[in-house]
């Protein structure tokens, strides 16, 4: 237990400690925005993969795995494959386009508030969907390596997340992202190297031999690429696959990342730098849910496999060694869910601070700084308010949808906004809430509802291989019946999206 | 003999025709030819990045069809690990790695052929740059 409790400490006292190093640097908004965009490619691609290997990395892949078997390979894969695509069509793009965040590229892009103003529900809509089990997470998680009350999760949680993003923005964060991804990387491949190492001392025991009859999926299911076979089966895994590889892109603490990039040159090849960062994070989960199948498949029948990772290391490896063991995957877990809600935080608080705490409100107007803060504020308390209220778990699950309202929305928007001139503001606004309103209701639909059997709840519990599509189509179709109204400075956007820095371009 | 002395002459070559510019003044006048350039290259990086995700698309978008197809597979085993959790748990991150590496150089070239491109002197065709051109 104790071991535990210390780690945690030592996580919060470090991410505070290395957030105040920005905090003095932090003065103007674009330092608490975008840290002034003089990051460097090679930290910059630890923050990126740092913010972005959430719990549900860090957790909740090796408990799926445990669980399910070979189709969950597909989350890890597809959320790095997301930044393959991201990096095909959108990442050089979308940074030369100089925005801070998706509404501006949006109102940049089509000149409109009205669409400006419906990717900033969808920003915070995606970030609340996103952090909402993040909060829920760390409460399980703490109660059950700390025996700590589960309300304790969402609140530490959300305190430390609201005083670092208000204390430093976006400058403090970016180094402690970087820290972080070593941290994480550290804390998971530490223990599954003594894990293995163990293992194989005992002689390569697998789970026939162990003889546990207990498990609930067969053995040739486990090894199956495919979820629960059969065509439902097939489209389940194309839909997940759909969401994560287009979900990636469309994610607003992603792409706000992007802008710290000094040109579009370096934006490429930081993502490049982060394919490689991830991949070699993803080597890892796999140990744990193979390894969690010959010494723990108990968990996968009791429900508990998220914590496959925190009990895992104290089940193979009795004493203070195991216990030691278990304190840095606590703490690497803890840091897990710290890294990724500042980062949400963040993205959510920026759209906030410039729509709506920005705003004049009563002949009374708060300056950038002021307002990004109080934008923080909410972006925090809204989702852990609603976490402490209902702490149900699942981490990956809900996260899958976070990324399926994502693909279904903000991908449609990038890519044919960078990509295609007719693009007008009521065809991208129709197809944002055609997309919205229709992943949004699915995923609504599986996590309030118990999903309704068959084919529906199928479409409902993985949406994204129809509502991506759904929302590409109506964007092109109605902006082609609108052509009148194409946005006059196109041609010069143009320019500024896809021409190279180093030529003497008027870019608008 | 004569006294009177040859009026003197101003001597100048024949005027100059207007004075060279970088192609990058197509683009800022969105002439037809600086639209032509521009086209070219939004549409060589978009059929780039149509290449790439057709390559991610024949690596891993098979795979599910290929498990639907052949159900036996899940069964081969390699070095004590299912084939299945070496296709997806280890081979996609090279593969995507890789995929990256190749885009990142491609995209690269085909900016700084854009950039040679515009940067290029439009003025006078012939010769070099010591004969100025002059006929």
């Amino acid at each position: 237990m104790w071991p535990g409790a210390v780690a945690v400490a030592l996580v919060v006292v470090a991410t505070l400690a290395i957030g105040s190093l920005g905090l003095r640097l932090s003065r103007t908004t674009s330092d608490f925005m975008v840290a002034s965009r003089t990051v460097p490619a090679f930290t910059n691609a630890s923050a990126i993969s740092g913010e972005y290997l959430s719990a549900a990395s860090f957790l909740g892949v090796a408990g799926l795995l445990l669980t399910f078997g070979a189709d969950m390979l597909w989350y890890p894969v597809g959320w790095t494959a997301g930044y393959l695509v991201m990096l095909a069509l959108v990442s050089a793009p979308l940074r030369r386009s100089g925005a801070y965040t998706l509404p501006d590229f949006a109102e940049a892009r089509l000149g409109s508030r009205r669409v400006r103003t419906i990717c900033s529900v969808l920003v915070v809509a995606v970030g609340w969907l996103y952090l909402l089990p993040l909060f829920q997470g760390a409460g399980v998680m703490l109660g059950a390596a700390l025996g700590l009350p589960t309300w304790i999760g969402p609140a530490g949680v959300a305190s430390v997340v609201l005083v670092n993003v208000i204390g430093g923005g976006m400058r403090s964060i970016t180094l402690v992202q970087a820290v972080q991804y070593w941290f994480k990387l550290t804390a998971l491949l530490l223990p599954a190297a003594v894990l293995l190492a163990v293992w194989l001392g005992d002689g390569r025991p697998d789970t026939e031999r162990l003889g546990r009859p207990d498990f609930p999926t067969d053995v040739l299911a486990w090894s199956n690429p495919l979820a629960d076979g059969g065509a439902q089966g097939l489209y389940l895994t194309y839909a997940l696959i759909a969401a994560t590889f287009f979900g990636t892109m469309g994610l607003p603490h992603v792409v706000v990342r992007f802008y710290t990039n000094p040109d579009g040159r370096s934006a490429r090849r930081s993502t490049l730098l982060v394919l490689a960062l991830l991949g070699l994070f993803y080597l890892v989960p796999p140990v744990y849910g193979a390894l969690g199948r010959v010494y723990a498949p108990e968990l996968a029948a009791s429900g508990e496999s998220d914590l496959l990772v925190l009990l895992l290391p104290r089940i193979v490896v009795p004493g203070l060694g195991g216990d030691l063991l278990t304190g840095l995957v606590v703490a690497g877990a803890f840091a897990a869910f710290l890294s990724t809600s500042s980062g949400l935080a963040i993205a959510v608080a920026g759209v906030l601070g410039q729509d709506v705490t920005g705003r004049s409100w009563g002949g009374r107007r708060l300056g950038g700084v002021a307002a990004f803060r109080l934008g923080a504020v909410i972006a925090v308390v809204v989702p852990a308010a609603v976490a402490l209220g209902e702490p149900s778990a699942g981490v990956a699950t809900t996260v899958g949808l976070a990324f399926a309202v994502a693909a279904s929305t903000f991908a449609p928007l990038l890519m044919l906004g960078i990509w295609w001139r007719r693009l007008t503001p009521t065809g991208a606004g129709a197809g944002l809430v055609v997309g919205g309103l229709g992943s949004g209701a699915a995923a609504l639909t599986t996590l309030y509802l118990d999903g309704p059997a068959g084919w529906v709840g199928v479409l409902a519990a993985r949406p994204a291989l129809w509502s991506i599509p759904l929302a590409t189509a109506v964007m092109m179709l109605v902006s082609l019946a609108t052509q009148r109204t194409v946005p006059p400075g196109v041609r010069r956007f143009m320019v500024r999206l896809h021409t190279p820095e180093a030529l003497d371009l008027d870019r608008g | 003999m004569s006294s009177e002395r040859p009026q003197r002459v101003r001597v100048t070559g024949p005027a100059r025709r207007r004075p060279p510019r970088a192609r990058v003044h197509e683009v800022d006048a969105e002439s037809r030819l600086g639209s032509l350039y521009l086209r070219a290259l939004v549409r060589e990086q978009w059929w780039l990045g149509l290449r790439t995700l057709a390559l991610l698309m024949l690596g891993l978008g098979t795979l599910p069809v290929l498990f639907f197809a052949l159900p036996d597979l899940a069964a081969v085993h390699v070095l004590g690990v299912g084939l299945a959790w070496w296709l997806l748990g280890v081979a996609p991150y090279p593969l995507l790695v890789a995929l990256a590496w190749r885009h990142v150089r491609r995209a690269e070239r085909n900016e700084d052929t854009f950039t040679a491109l515009l940067e290029e002197l439009d003025g006078p065709r012939s010769g070099g740059p010591d004969d100025g051109g002059r006929a």
